[in-house]
């Protein structure tokens, strides 16, 4: 077991437990830093799996620019923490079934061997130039129309916080 | 330096995140909180996408993933601004008490 395996374990179970902590705190504020703790573990393995660029964008992006947001919305409204309630018993059954049916069909697709897809190129190195090439050209209209929605949501979101709209 | 790990260890690893995404939409019942679990659905997305990238040496996916954090950021904004007018008209964000849309 080398250094490369150790890490992926302890990013994994890092990042679930982290996952299992944000659904299950009862405080939204612990919610939303069990979160931002997940991105970056989550950018931890990003990086064992060579996408440096993937793991940058995502400690900027998810773990700084969103959960700012969040965090930012949470002080805003002033929410209690949640109190403890009965479960529904019907919706119990319905999460423990449809957990096990996703668990049930991930077990029927790993157990086939997987084909390589047809066309990998040479070995990726995950620098910025592998990925920006194709980007750029390859991937040029849904560039444009990322844009395009960027700024329709921000005008969405002013529009929205607007008091009253008219 | 031969690493053990294979494919289907970062596909199950996204499948547990996926599930726990899934089942905190399922039980909870404030509205930030179930956003929350929505992005760690789509947080599972991108890591087997990313895998798939890396065993497959396709940069395709590490390109999908980028797109998939673009949109996000712009569906977060949207949906707290949502969030926010929602808790403005009725004070709460618990979608127990938002039912003027149940028959």
């Amino acid at each position: 077991m080398n250094v490369h395996d150790i890490l992926f374990w302890f990013f994994s179970i890092a990042m679930l437990l982290c996952g299992l902590f944000v659904i299950a705190s009862r405080n939204p504020v612990a919610s939303a830093l069990f979160l931002v703790l997940l991105f970056v573990f989550l950018a931890g393995l990003f990086v064992l799996l060579e996408a440096f660029f993937i793991a940058a964008i995502q400690v900027l992006v998810y773990a700084g620019a969103v959960m700012v947001l969040f965090l930012f919305v949470i002080m805003l409204l002033d929410i209690k923490a949640s109190e403890r309630r009965k479960f529904n018993i019907l919706g119990v059954i319905g999460a423990f079934s449809v957990a096990g049916a996703f668990i049930w069909e991930l077990d029927i697709i790993l157990s086939r061997p997987v084909q390589p897809l047809a066309g990998g190129g040479e070995e990726l190195r995950g620098g910025l130039e592998q990925i920006v090439k194709p980007l750029f050209a390859n991937y040029m209209l849904p560039f444009e129309v990322t844009a395009l929605l960027l700024l329709v949501a921000m005008i969405g979101v002013v529009l929205l916080s607007k008091k009253e709209l008219k | 330096m031969t690493s053990a790990l294979t494919l289907n260890h970062y596909l199950i690893v996204s499948g547990l995140l996926f599930a726990l995404g899934i089942a905190g939409l399922i039980l909870r019942r404030n509205a930030l909180v179930i956003y929350m679990a929505l992005e760690m659905n789509l947080n599972a997305a991108n890591l087997a996408l990313v895998a798939f990238s890396k065993f497959n040496k396709i940069v395709d996916g590490q390109i999908l993933v980028f797109f998939v954090i673009a949109i996000a950021a712009a569906e977060v904004a949207v949906g707290l601004a949502i969030i926010v007018a929602l808790y403005r008209r009725k004070q709460t964000v618990s979608v127990d008490q938002l039912t003027t849309m149940k028959l």
